[in-house]
């Protein structure tokens, strides 16, 4: 495979090791450098350690032509034969999310070197987002599961530190909380599932496990392994990703910084749990019940989470629902056996919705950390620029061609409508419609109307808006890597992935009604939201039959009902009986036992030197007599 | 006339009960440090009376060590009892009683 790259095979280990190491350096660097470097140097250092290894990232896209496994250590050694290997498998599903973290990564330190000017955690904030970043590129380059889960609890664990990372606050305390424990019911699937796939295959590396699983019949047993295994990694992957049962800890997520919001629970981390069902797609193919249980999951939390979006007044929480929206598109197309058009809108939705959440952040930034969209308005005049990119952003998402968004999401539709599923074909739809509605209503009651709130409005520092410009731009032209047929294009990216995953090969033509349909439909769900906030004044859909929607379903309440409540009267009864009881009183007991009988003896004890000595020869006298019978 | 082993180690026996017994009813300590020596004295007797009973000096040896290591322990034994004197005004042990439980 060496061949077929014009750089050395030492060059490719170089580079892959910059991509992580640069960043793992330099967060040990952030936190403490701050106060000898000053807030510009750190800002700016610490962006050039993730925008190198966007380079390094660059020349390996380019120049790579084949698949390539690079090896660099053994990590965990059993009976002298390597288990666990530190390596990396650079190919197209990884080089890609690769680009999009590295890039997209780079982009959002440079506009948190903006907005978070003059915070005082500005070193520590930079130094989590390059672990991030570290941990990111530890979970998608990484061959074997161990190290997967490394990055994978990586991420969690700085997904949880930047939530609550203006941790003096108690919510936003409790939100990290909220996101690492719902977080961890997800690693626990993906825990049993790397345990299913050792015993079965024996083996923990992901390439070894999908040869075996080509080259080999499996037996029965096995293949039940690889059933739990699936199961396994679709509650992992729906944690991770937000999906239906667990996605109640992103909303809460957006207690954290707003770059924070757009580069983890946006672009990248939430990702990755479509990324891996991707990576292992013969095993989900093996097991064609798990694949129908990831399609239904995400077309239902695409239509669900998109329902709630629609009535949320806090406008990153829209955005946060929204995200958890496009996720269930992903799923959904996963799990339809379409991996392409997953990916292609996890790229472009990774431009436009970080562009999105870092345009809100512009505006919360401008408005003093103002997020109620209430109290917005009228904003078009005085930020002009953040204005702009984010109706290239709306228009984006909304799938108005030409879009990146358009042609993404156009490719997930004709996928769910190639499934003839009644259910899905319904959910996919309706979730395009009420996506173009809610964010219309996000731009109508940001931009237009009357401002309604009382800080003086400001545009936003350069770094900040020149970010803005770039991701706009990205969004605009981000469709063409896939661009597809119908319309003329190439169809780069099927190409590309061709190798590494197997598609569903669509059969249905792509009529010009059907397309006329849905761009319909996304013009006239953003004409419905122009026209009724246009000139808002506080009044939304006042009707109690939406209180549903605006209490986000009750899941949460739900949730703290059946288990945080049982939860915590498991541990009252743990504390209060088994431990303050039961083994404190055993404990305290026996304490209280030998202080007693201490109590009692200490009375022998009477300090008079002659009564000791009146013992000791009774005890000769006592002892002789014995030897003396004993003779 | 002569006397044989059992007539000296009756001898010593009285001597170390009466010793003994000073040492447990006597409270004052100079009295207690006579009785004391009074029990080594004893056991001093038999040691020589066993060597000559087997003929040998070994038992004349162990005497002099002894009688040495009484000497010492009644040096530090006298001068534990002054700095007492002059903790408590008093030499009887009824009043030194600190380690009492």
């Amino acid at each position: 495979m060496e061949a077929s790259s014009s750089i050395s095979i030492e060059m490719i280990h170089w580079l892959a090791a910059l991509v992580v190491l640069l960043p793992l350096f330099g967060s040990t660097i952030w936190f403490w450098a701050k106060k000898y470097l000053g807030e510009k140097w750190v800002g700016v250092l610490g962006t050039a350690s993730v925008a190198i290894p966007f380079i390094a990232v660059c020349v390996l896209f380019f120049e790579l032509n084949e698949p390539i496994l690079v090896n660099f250590f053994s990590w965990i050694t059993i009976d002298g034969k390597s288990l666990v290997d530190f390596s990396f498998r650079l190919d197209p599903l990884s080089l890609m999310l690769g680009l999009i973290v590295t890039g997209v990564g780079s982009l959002i330190h440079i506009y948190s070197s903006g907005y978070m000017h003059g915070d005082e955690g500005f070193g520590r904030f930079f130094s989590y987002l390059n672990l991030f970043v570290f941990s990111m590129m530890m979970l998608i380059w990484s061959d074997s599961l161990p190290a997967i889960f490394l990055g994978w609890e990586g991420v969690g664990l700085c997904s949880y530190l930047l939530i609550s990372f203006w941790f003096k606050e108690e919510a936003n305390a409790s939100a990290g909380k909220k996101a690492f424990i719902v977080n961890r019911i997800g690693d626990f699937g993906f825990l049993i599932a790397m345990f299913c796939l050792y015993k079965a295959f024996g083996q923990l590396s992901v390439q070894e496990i999908l040869a075996a699983l080509k080259s080999s019949s499996l037996s029965p047993e096995q293949l039940e392994l690889t059933s739990w295994a699936c199961l396994g990694l679709v509650l992992g992957a729906a944690g991770k990703s937000a999906q239906i049962p667990l996605f109640v800890w992103l909303p809460d997520a957006m207690a954290g910084p707003t770059p924070v919001s757009a580069l983890i629970h946006a672009a990248t981390m939430v990702t990755a749990g479509v990324y891996l069902a991707c990576r292992l797609q013969p095993l989900f193919i093996l097991n064609a019940g798990s694949l129908e249980i990831l399609a239904y999951i995400g077309a239902a939390t695409a239509f669900f989470a998109a329902t709630v979006a629609v009535f949320q007044n806090d406008i990153k929480k829209v955005l946060a629902y929204s995200t958890i929206s496009q996720l269930g598109y992903m799923f959904m197309a996963v799990g339809l056996m379409a991996p392409t058009a997953a990916y292609f809108h996890l790229i472009t939705h990774a431009f436009f919705k970080a562009l999105l959440f870092l345009g809100a952040g512009s505006v919360i930034h401008g408005l003093h950390h103002e997020q109620d969209m209430t109290k917005m308005g009228g904003l078009r005049k005085k930020m002009p620029i953040t204005f702009w990119t984010m109706t290239i952003g709306v228009l984006a998402i909304a799938g108005i061609p030409p879009l990146s968004g358009f042609v993404s999401k156009d490719a997930v539709m004709s996928v769910a409508k190639d499934s003839d599923r009644a259910l899905i074909i319904f959910f996919a739809f309706a979730t395009s419609f009420l996506t173009a509605f809610y964010m219309g209503r996000l731009w109508v009651m940001t931009f237009f109307g009357k401002f309604r709130g009382h800080h003086e409005a400001h545009e936003s520092p350069a770094p900040m808006t020149f970010v803005l410009i770039v991701l706009a731009g990205l969004s605009v032209v981000g469709g063409l890597i896939n661009w597809p047929h119908f319309l003329g294009g190439g169809e780069w990216l099927g190409h590309y992935f061709s190798k590494v995953v197997t598609e569903n090969v669509s059969t249905s033509e792509h009529g010009l009604g059907i397309l006329i349909f849905k761009v319909g439909m996304a013009v006239v769900a953003l004409g419905l939201a122009f026209w009724k906030y246009r000139n808002f004044e506080g009044k939304d859909f006042k009707s109690s039959a939406f209180e549903i929607f605006r209490k986000k379903y009750y899941v949460d309440e739900i949730y703290d009902f059946v288990f945080v409540r049982n939860l915590r009267r498991l541990g009252e009864f743990q504390w209060k009986i088994v431990d303050q009881g039961i083994i404190d009183g055993l404990l305290n007991g026996s304490a209280r036992w030998a202080q007693n009988v201490g109590e009692r003896l200490r009375r022998l004890q009477t300090g008079q030197t002659q009564t000791y000595l009146l013992l000791m020869w009774l005890g000769l006298i006592v002892l002789l007599v014995g030897t003396w019978k004993g003779r | 006339m002569s006397f044989s082993i059992a007539h000296i180690l009756f001898i010593c026996f009285g001597l170390f009960v009466l010793g003994a017994s000073g040492f447990l009813i006597r409270k004052n300590a100079i009295s207690m440090l006579i009785c004391l020596e009074l029990m080594l004295n004893a056991v001093n007797i038999s040691l020589v009376a066993f060597g000559r009973m087997h003929g040998n000096e070994s038992g004349h040896a162990l005497y002099f060590l002894v009688i040495t290591v009484a000497a010492c322990e009644t040096a530090i034994a006298l001068a534990i009892i002054l700095n007492l004197f002059r903790l408590r005004r008093s030499i009887r042990l009824d009043d030194a009683t600190v380690l009492k439980g």
